[in-house]
């Protein structure tokens, strides 16, 4: 029954879960967190300051606080309470990588020269041409090192989930310890190794493909 | 024919006086070189000019074309806006070309730009927006050419030397064929044995008439190529006149001190 097999088995069916968690937070964060970063470098001071304010709160408080907070509060406030944990465990961490993620996007913008807005500027372009064709690529190639290292977190992240009892992979090894099997806990780090070491080797290949500029 | 008219442009940073009234003219085919040191406003001059600031006071024409009104009460279009941004090129002190493009393609991409929008705003069939697109690749071939860079068409600019990127950011602005080219200290960061390389671009635009204005701290240079010389001085233009009146015949005690500070250097 608790065959090195089986438990592989019931250890990457956890996993999936946690994956499937990490590709959807992935999927609506990285355009969520432009739209936050949009917000933040807006001239238009309400909006800048309720953004700030937001990313604030996101990036001050426990991200394990935050999945307890949208498990309950609406059902709290409006009596409609998140029924699927697994959409809860989603819509907290969407919101909290997108504030990550808007820090990194505005770091990288604003680290772009002047210059560079200058010198489309006076060929005639117009902003969104000055963005799209000549700021855009120069930001993705300094955005992909603090990008990868976010995302890296957001994979281990994933395994906070348990706190509002998804079953992700870790909650699945407990299952084996309450037994009074503690091996799969550990055991469970290998799957986080596999695939981060994965994800390392992508982030690698990106760096080298847009190392044919410096800028 | 006048190129450039400027007509008694203020500007003011917060509390600062930068501009503090500034009048003069470029002809076709003059080369004006402006000159004065650090803080007297000279690239301010040359930034509202070229539609990087926007002066608080005064009017600039360019080509008969009025580029910029501090009266004008109504908002200009998008499309007005660029016809009077492509009527002046700018040559940076810093280059500023776009690091992940080849030469070839910094001196492209503004022209493909606005040839692709025309083209969709005209709904021309595909053929003759490809021919056009040809047409450009062509002519920046032949500019780059020009600079002495035609071996270097698919190289990036970090695989440049600082003189060759200037070069590029010169054909870059030239391919647009703006009415006044104007430069920003184009050899202020490049190291001393390769500023020739650049100012002999400069000289042999100037020689085939191309309307110039310059601000430099190369004064050989300035002597050398320019028709007028401009003296800023704290926000005004303190002198001007041709090179052998400014170098040889200061008449003001300010320019006279200017150029031997200059020369000692």
């Amino acid at each position: 029954m608790d065959s090195f097999v089986n438990i592989s088995v019931e250890l990457l069916k956890g996993f999936c879960e946690n994956l499937k968690l990490f590709s959807l937070t992935l999927l609506f964060s990285v355009p969520a967190g432009l739209l936050v970063m949009f917000c933040s470098i807006s001239k238009f001071k309400p909006l800048k300051w309720l953004s700030k304010t937001f990313v604030w709160i996101i990036r001050g408080t426990p991200l394990m606080l935050q999945l307890f907070v949208v498990l309950y509060v609406p059902g709290l406030l409006f009596n409609t309470p998140i029924k699927v944990r697994f959409t809860a465990a989603l819509i907290a961490f969407v919101i909290n990588y997108a504030c990550y993620f808007s820090e990194i996007y505005r770091g990288g913008i604003e680290s772009i020269s002047k210059g560079q807005y200058e010198a489309g500027h006076v060929l005639g372009m117009t902003k969104p041409q000055i963005f799209f064709k000549v700021i855009l690529l120069q930001v993705v190639k300094r955005i992909v090192p603090p990008m990868s290292n976010e995302i890296i977190t957001l994979v281990k992240d994933t395994s906070l989930a348990r706190v509002i009892a998804v079953a992700e992979i870790i909650m699945a090894a407990d299952r084996f310890s309450a037994r009074g099997i503690i091996w799969p806990l550990f055991y469970t780090g290998a799957f986080f190794l596999i695939f981060n070491g994965l994800l390392t080797v992508i982030f690698n290949k990106i760096e080298k493909k847009l190392d044919y500029f410096r800028g | 024919m006048t190129v450039l008219e400027v007509n008694n442009i203020h500007k003011r940073f917060g509390k600062t006086d930068v501009l503090k009234g500034i009048d003069f003219k470029i002809e076709e085919g003059e080369v004006v070189s402006v000159i004065g040191s650090s803080g007297s406003g000279k690239t301010t001059l040359l930034r509202c000019i070229t539609g990087l600031e926007s002066a608080d006071e005064g009017k600039i024409s360019v080509g008969g074309r009025v580029t910029f009104d501090s009266e004008r009460k109504e908002k200009l279009s998008r499309e007005e806006k660029r016809e009077n941004q492509l009527c002046t090129g700018l040559v940076f002190q810093s280059f500023n070309l776009f690091p992940q493009y080849t030469v070839l393609r910094n001196v492209t991409l503004a022209k493909e730009l606005l040839v692709k929008e025309e083209c969709k705003k005209n709904k021309l069939p595909h053929e003759e927006k490809k021919k056009k697109l040809a047409e450009i690749r062509t002519e920046a071939i032949k500019i780059i050419d020009s600079v002495g860079l035609g071996d270097k068409l698919e190289s990036y600019p970090c695989e440049l030397s600082g003189g060759q990127q200037q070069r590029v950011a010169i054909a870059r602005a030239l391919m647009l064929s703006p009415q006044l080219l104007c430069f920003d200290e184009p050899t202020s960061a490049l190291d001393p044995e390769i500023t020739g390389e650049v100012l002999n671009v400069i000289r042999k635009l100037a020689q085939d008439g191309k309307t110039m204005l310059i601000v430099t701290h190369e004064m050989g240079f300035a002597r050398e190529v320019s028709n007028k010389v401009i003296y800023m001085h704290e926000g005004v233009i303190a002198e001007e006149g041709t090179p052998e009146e400014i170098f040889d015949n200061p008449k003001s005690d300010r320019l006279k001190s200017f150029l031997n500070s200059t020369l000692r250097i």
